[in-house]
């Protein structure tokens, strides 16, 4: 996979087959990137499971937080990274150990998280990867809500967009 | 089938105007509203906290103006716009998000002038501070740059006439400062260049001009590269800081590269005022549609009329980038190769007296203050556009007195050409009384 640019057929696909995100650097504060993201993709209907060592066993957002990605008891589709790049690494390898045991399939890395050692590992494992992207802007973007804010969706369409978004 | 990749042309129709969700209607709709209702309470604070997507009031955002918005950050290759009220709106708006009091702008001396007057008086009521240099001297360049520089500003291709700025020069310039480039584009439009391809950063526009392209709609936008880094420095404070308005929040770290351009909706218009209207937005969009094929032909026509000029006895010289003459041509060939744009300006034997003569005796030409139109315009820059110049500042913008300006429309050539020749010669008969 090329981590520069992903076809939009690409991160359509992962947004649709994913229901469960576990994120991890998930902040209780409400001004704090990570809840922006959390809350936003709660309300299109994904669940989010936030995980932050700092918080365990609180409430986030109506979910509780965990230590780490083993502590959570369900399984999960994505793994979110809101961490930097060398800790991304760390939770890569996390991500690798616990694929088949949890059902990850996917291992997202935020806006400015980038880290092609891990990526490499990761899609050697299996996995499939995004890295410097957002879930909630790459969500908004192809359901044409980024639009609405002057932004530059990289969409053209003929076609009249189903009103449920994904 | 998914276009990954979609050409100008393709992108001029569709960008940012996908049929109505609601209503299937394939023109865009004019939402010619205010305000939106919110589907609750929490919805309604999320909105006001920035932390989701949507409308809230059309002083900062609304649905026919996203997009045009989008359209004009699409075609030039940009991360986001916002749309304003006019070209200067959008010079305050870009700047606005730049500069605190005390802070400097090294701008071109080559700039419509009514920008010259913006920058060098108005803003001066800011406490911005603009120095005017040479930019075809780099060496000019770097040296007015100050650590209070916050930006450099220039025209891709200058009003009045002529004048191709050498943006890969200037971007590194501004690179190695560690500021943006800012780079107005109305005379040449993204059809001819697009100056984030050449490293510009920031790129503004009156939309009044060839965007909306039929004189109908008066309008500026602000499009953000998305490539600019707020935080390599502390000279970005409006970004990289925490926003008292919005409860301490980070532009920068938590919008990264639509960082600018939320701030410019959510705090700039919001606080300044001075939105786009739906109307305009939708004349604007319209106009867009036929931009590459006006463009061409204008360009064209304006070739044909610059090269018609200079073999003309009553005119001295033709200020076009697109004639060999032109010490401009090397430039306009590695930056406009599609076209030097349909604007310019020459000089008219006889002075003062005579280019106001021969302003006055167009038929078909209109006598009047703008350019872009698909109708050809006339105007003698040094009693009108460029008249709040002192006469150094005049000569220096390329608008001295025996100057005129012409813009090129679509009518047909040898009309063009017959009013042209017919007015000079009124002027020298004015002028041999
Ligand atoms: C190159 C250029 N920039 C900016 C402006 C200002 O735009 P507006 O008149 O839309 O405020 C003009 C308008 O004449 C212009 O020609």
């Amino acid at each position: 996979m090329n981590h520069d640019t992903y076809p939009n057929s690409y991160i359509r696909r992962i947004l649709r087959e994913t229901r469960t995100i576990a994120m991890v650097g998930a902040s209780a504060n409400w001004n704090r990137p990570s809840h922006f993201a959390m809350k936003y993709l709660q309300t299109k209907g994904y669940r989010v499971i936030p995980v932050n060592p700092g918080q365990a066993g609180k409430q986030i957002l109506g979910e509780t937080c965990y230590a780490s990605l083993a502590d959570i008891p369900e399984s999960f589709d994505m793994v979110d990274v809101f961490r930097n790049s060398e800790a991304a690494g760390e939770v890569a390898e996390e991500a690798i150990r616990l694929k088949d045991a949890k059902g990850i399939r996917t291992l997202w890395m935020q806006l400015g998280v980038r880290n092609d050692a891990a990526a490499a590992r990761a899609e050697a494992a299996g996995l499939q990867v995004v890295m410097n992207r957002c879930p909630k802007i790459e969500f908004g973007r192809l359901n044409a809500e980024l639009s609405w804010g002057g932004f530059n969706s990289g969409i053209v369409t003929s076609k009249r967009r189903k009103l449920r978004a994904s | 089938m998914s276009i990954d990749k979609p050409g100008f042309e393709t992108l001029q129709l569709h960008a940012g105007t996908p049929p109505d969700p609601v209503t299937g209607a394939r023109q865009t709709p004019i939402y010619q509203n205010t305000s939106y209702v919110f589907e609750d309470a929490d919805h309604a604070a999320d909105l006001f906290n920035l932390q989701t997507f949507g409308f809230i009031y059309s002083r900062l955002t609304n649905p026919t103006v996203a997009a045009l918005e989008e359209r004009i950050a699409a075609l030039e290759g940009g991360r986001g716009t916002t749309a304003c009220a006019s070209g200067h709106a959008a010079q305050v708006l870009a700047f606005f998000a730049l500069m605190a009091p005390g802070d400097e702008i090294v701008a071109s001396t080559r700039l419509y002038g009514g920008s010259i007057t913006q920058l060098s008086k108005t803003f001066r009521k800011f406490d911005w501070h603009a120095h005017f240099v040479d930019f075809d001297d780099p060496a000019a360049v770097r040296a007015a740059v100050g650590p209070r520089t916050k930006a450099l500003f220039c025209e891709a291709l200058a009003n009045p006439g002529g004048v191709v700025s050498d943006l890969e020069v200037l971007a590194e310039i501004a690179e190695a400062a560690g500021i943006p480039l800012v780079v107005d584009n109305t005379m040449a439009t993204p059809y001819l260049i697009r100056p984030i391809d050449w490293g510009a950063d920031l790129v503004i526009h009156s939309t009044t001009k060839f965007l909306s392209g039929n004189g109908t709609a008066m309008g500026g936008a602000v499009v953000d590269s998305g490539t600019f880094d707020w935080g390599r420095n502390d000279k970005f404070p409006s970004l990289s800081r925490p926003e008292e308005a919005y409860h301490g929040l980070t532009f920068w770290e938590t919008f990264g590269d639509l960082a600018f351009t939320m701030y410019t909706h959510a705090v700039s218009l919001r606080d300044l005022g001075p939105s786009q209207s739906p109307m305009n937005a939708w004349l604007t969009l319209l106009g867009i549609e036929t931009l590459s094929v006006r463009m061409e032909r204008q360009c064209a026509n304006a070739l044909a009329v610059a090269q018609f000029l200079e073999a003309h006895p009553q005119v001295a010289w033709v200020s076009y980038a697109g004639l060999e003459s032109s010490k401009y041509k090397a430039l306009a060939e590695k930056y406009l190769p599609k076209g030097a744009g349909a604007v310019f300006t020459f000089g008219i034997e006889g002075g003062y007296e005579a280019g106001r003569a021969m302003v006055e005796n167009c038929e078909l030409l209109s006598h009047l203050a703008n350019i872009g139109d698909t109708r050809s315009l006339v105007i003698h820059p040094a009693s009108t556009t460029h008249r709040q110049l002192t006469p150094e500042q005049q000569v220096a913008a390329g608008a001295g007195p025996e100057v005129i300006r012409l813009s090129i429309g679509l009518e047909t050539l040898d009309d063009i050409l017959a009013d042209l020749d017919q007015a000079l010669g009124h002027a020298r008969r004015m002028a041999a009384e």
